[in-house]
């Protein structure tokens, strides 16, 4: 583990972008104010027939799925032992602790009655036939392992008379030892909830279109969150590598996308056989929103895919790039699709989210992204090379 | 479970289920096994059941019965007087020997007495004995008089000799009217003053025929009361609140309320819990099985008068008749949300220009990071829209 180099980047923290992200995060901090102040009304289209609003169907359920990039790289690093990727590791852990830290905090603005969320905990009120029961705590313990899976990159840049004062080294020399449990957590913990959040909508029943419900919903977005986990990870490291002018990890990303592809594949085998089997296919062809929907949704998914089948598309950044970002949107309408737009409760109910709603969660992204930029600045997080010291400073 | 149906199919087969014709009342053989097999469904056995009852009420010799009479106004007899399957006539003459009846007996006076007396004596420990009516207990229960004897004493005597004891009536299951405020006589149940005797109750005002005749024939058919209640009120028929199979129980989750006799929602249907309906915290089959073999809805809430809870010790005949009931299972809000209530909203401009925005700066910035990728156009990309 030690040979690899992580180090910071350094560099200016208020940058351009980050001034502008943050514009952003201050509108979003208003309505929050607002949503605490006034309610849920006040900034919300939520309602009795769309409990479940674009905080919960963006924040939590793609948020996390973006965040899924710890997930999906541990698994591929540790339990199918390709150390060759460990390089990404970090930086795809980093992800996953904002994409999760911020869709808990969502998850307190979203409840009405948040103040009641310690309940949660008290093991005497567990409600053990819930699958919202279930996601809310095993998100909650996952956001916690993220955080012990990624404090060895805090310690290590800790000052050295703090580290003397909290015995941090003793902490390191502990966490170097049993990191093997949180990582072994750090895998299962994901498994659970993010198949969970199909189960939350196995209990929708009819309620949700033929075309997005089946049995198979937990194992659909287990894989979905999967292939977007490879996806942010592929995305993340073009990105950074770009702009921070890094060694490129071009032969890593090369043979990731394999997997990638493979997964995907399989995602598409198990919901077009579903479709199939259960006879609603015909209704993709109907010509109506939802039909349509579906179309546009599998064209995304379909397109990585066919985009990274050949060796020259795998080669080819360009290529991989838009592979990636493709994968992210289809997983993200998929998620987005199943939470409110194949959703009818019946009875007329209507749900549009407002615009303090979606600026609500637009800022939480910028946030999670300002953050993401400072702590690979300060902390080390991405992977510098010989011959590079340092990386861009401006 | 099976295998025991199976038993009984078998023993049905090697019955001679031809000599039930004319067994019962005259009934055809096919009316008279569609009665037991009905009598089987209304208490919740299988239907192989029917053919036991069938046996149990030809048996040649019928099982005797005493009926002792209380501080009681008949209703409980009038009330079976108005059963039809089967009729009273089919019961008492066929089914059981109902060897003393104050007001059904043939003979009077001594007559009537010691034909009680012997009958009692003969089949010691073999009769049924019913009840109704409450006991008054004051003063050596003289307030009720039966043949010069309290009834008190007549009923200990009694039980002592019989096989089952059944309290019809809500005066001999918890009390009823008698015991109510201020309970000049010291009115007491039957099972009050027969301590350590099961005592089956069929609570009501008057008390549902069925219940009792269905209760009856179980204690012929098995040798057992059936299953009971901490009241000991069969399961079968008081297992349920009222509420919970009222045909008007959706009114009252909607929060559609009659408010007064005659007013709108009286005249709709609606739920009359505030009109002191005491459904909510009343024991009692009413609603499945009605009364008077009319047809469903004739029952009190069916016609629209609030129950007042005849069944249930501490609700009839002491809660005022309109005050509101203590919900045992959930109470209603206060407030319901009104019938117009808005149903989510829908776009407003702002939020489509939010998401058309964001949604353009992520093409845009995707496709400006895209241009310069495969090239070796190293200029940085100030695109930081990764996650």
């Amino acid at each position: 583990m030690s040979e690899i180099a992580h180090r910071p980047l350094g560099g200016r923290i208020l940058t351009k972008p980050v001034m502008i992200l943050g514009i952003f995060v201050l509108i979003a901090l208003y309505f929050i104010a607002r949503r605490f102040l006034f309610g849920l009304g006040d900034v919300s289209h939520m309602s009795n027939g769309f409990p479940l609003g674009v905080w919960v169907a963006v924040d939590v359920v793609v948020g996390t799925a973006f965040g899924c990039g710890g997930y999906a790289m541990a698994l591929l690093v540790y339990i199918f032992n390709r150390n060759t990727y460990h390089p990404l590791m970090r930086p795809a852990l980093l992800s996953g602790v904002f994409g999760y830290t911020l869709a808990g905090m969502a998850v307190m603005i979203d409840l009405g009655r948040y103040w009641n969320a310690f309940n949660l905990l008290m093991p005497w009120y567990a409600q053990l036939n819930s699958v919202i029961f279930e996601v809310a705590l095993c998100v909650m313990a996952y956001i916690t392992v993220l955080w012990i899976e990624f404090s060895p990159a805090i310690m290590e840049r800790m000052p050295p008379s703090l580290r003397q004062r909290y015995n941090v080294d003793k902490v390191r020399a502990f966490l170097k030892r049993y990191m093997y449990v949180f990582i072994g957590l750090g895998v299962l913990l994901p498994s659970m909830h993010q198949s969970s959040l199909g189960s939350v909508l196995l209990v929708m029943g009819s309620k949700l279109s033929p075309l997005w419900y089946t049995n198979w919903l937990p194992l659909l977005y287990l894989i979905s969150a999967l292939s977007m986990g490879y996806g942010v990870v592929l995305l993340e490291s073009t990105l950074v590598s770009r702009a921070y002018r890094l060694p490129s990890e071009s032969a890593l990303l090369a043979s990731l996308s394999k997997v990638v592809a493979g997964i995907l594949a399989l995602f598409l085998i198990i919901r077009f056989g579903a479709l199939l089997a259960g006879g609603h296919l015909d209704l993709a062809l109907a010509g109506d929103f939802r039909g349509n929907l579906f179309l546009i949704e599998s064209a995304l998914f379909l397109a990585p895919v066919l985009l990274l089948a050949t060796p020259a598309g795998r080669a080819s950044q360009r290529l991989r790039f838009l592979a990636a970002v493709c994968l992210l949107a289809a997983g993200s309408l998929y998620r987005i699709d199943s939470y409110i737009m194949a959703v009818n409760p019946g009875n007329g109910w209507v749900y549009f989210p407002s615009a303090p709603e979606l600026m609500i969660t637009i800022g939480m992204v910028c946030l999670e992204i300002i953050l993401y930029l400072l702590f690979i600045k300060t902390l080390p997080v991405l992977r510098g090379s010989a011959n590079q010291p340092q990386g861009r400073l401006s | 479970m099976k295998s025991v149906e199976r038993q009984d199919l078998e023993e049905c087969l090697l019955h001679d289920l031809d000599g039930y014709q004319g067994a019962l009342g005259g009934l055809t053989r096919r009316e008279f096994l569609n009665y037991c097999t009905g009598v089987a469904a209304t208490l919740g056995l299988s239907s192989t059941m029917g053919i036991r009852i069938a046996e149990a009420a030809t048996a040649p010799v019928r099982p005797p019965v005493i009926w002792l009479s209380a501080q009681e106004c008949t209703g409980c007899t009038e009330s079976l007087l108005r059963a039809y399957h089967p009729s009273l006539e089919t019961l008492i003459l066929d089914m059981i020997s109902l060897d003393y009846h104050e007001a059904l007996c043939a003979g009077a006076g001594h007559q009537a007495e010691a034909y009680r007396a012997k009958s009692m004596k003969e089949n010691w420990g073999k009769f049924i004995l019913v009840v109704d009516g409450s006991i008054p207990t004051k003063d050596g229960g003289i307030y009720c008089m039966v043949a010069d004897k309290p009834i008190l004493e007549t009923v200990r005597e009694a039980a002592e000799g019989a096989a089952a004891i059944v309290g019809i009536g809500s005066c001999a299951s918890w009390g009823g009217i008698p015991s109510s405020s201020p309970n000049p006589t010291d009115a007491k149940p039957v099972h009050a003053v027969l301590p350590g005797k099961t005592v089956v109750n069929i609570p009501g005002c008057p008390p549902n025929p069925y219940n009792f005749l269905a209760t009856v024939l179980y204690l012929l058919t098995f040798g057992k009361p059936p299953e009971l209640d901490t009241k000991n009120r069969p399961k079968f028929a008081y297992g349920r609140l009222i509420h919970e199979n009222c045909e008007r129980r959706p009114h009252f989750d909607a929060g559609r309320f009659a408010l007064e006799f005659g007013d709108l929602g009286h005249r709709q249907g609606f739920c009359l819990y505030k009109i002191g309906c005491k459904g909510p915290e009343t024991h009692a089959n009413c609603p499945a099985i009605g009364f008077g073999d009319v047809g469903q809805g004739v029952w009190p809430i069916g016609i629209g008068h609030p129950c007042f809870g005849c069944t249930e010790e501490g609700v009839g005949f002491t809660k005022p008749v309109h005050s509101l009931a203590k919900v045992q299972t959930f109470a209603p809000p206060t407030a319901f949300p009104s019938v117009d209530a808005t149903k989510g909203q829908g776009v407003s401009t702002a939020a489509v220009a939010v998401i058309a925005g964001a949604a353009g700066l992520a093409v845009g910035a995707g496709g400006m990071a895209m241009r310069r990728m495969d090239g070796k156009a190293e200029s940085p990309d100030k695109s930081g829209e990764g996650s």
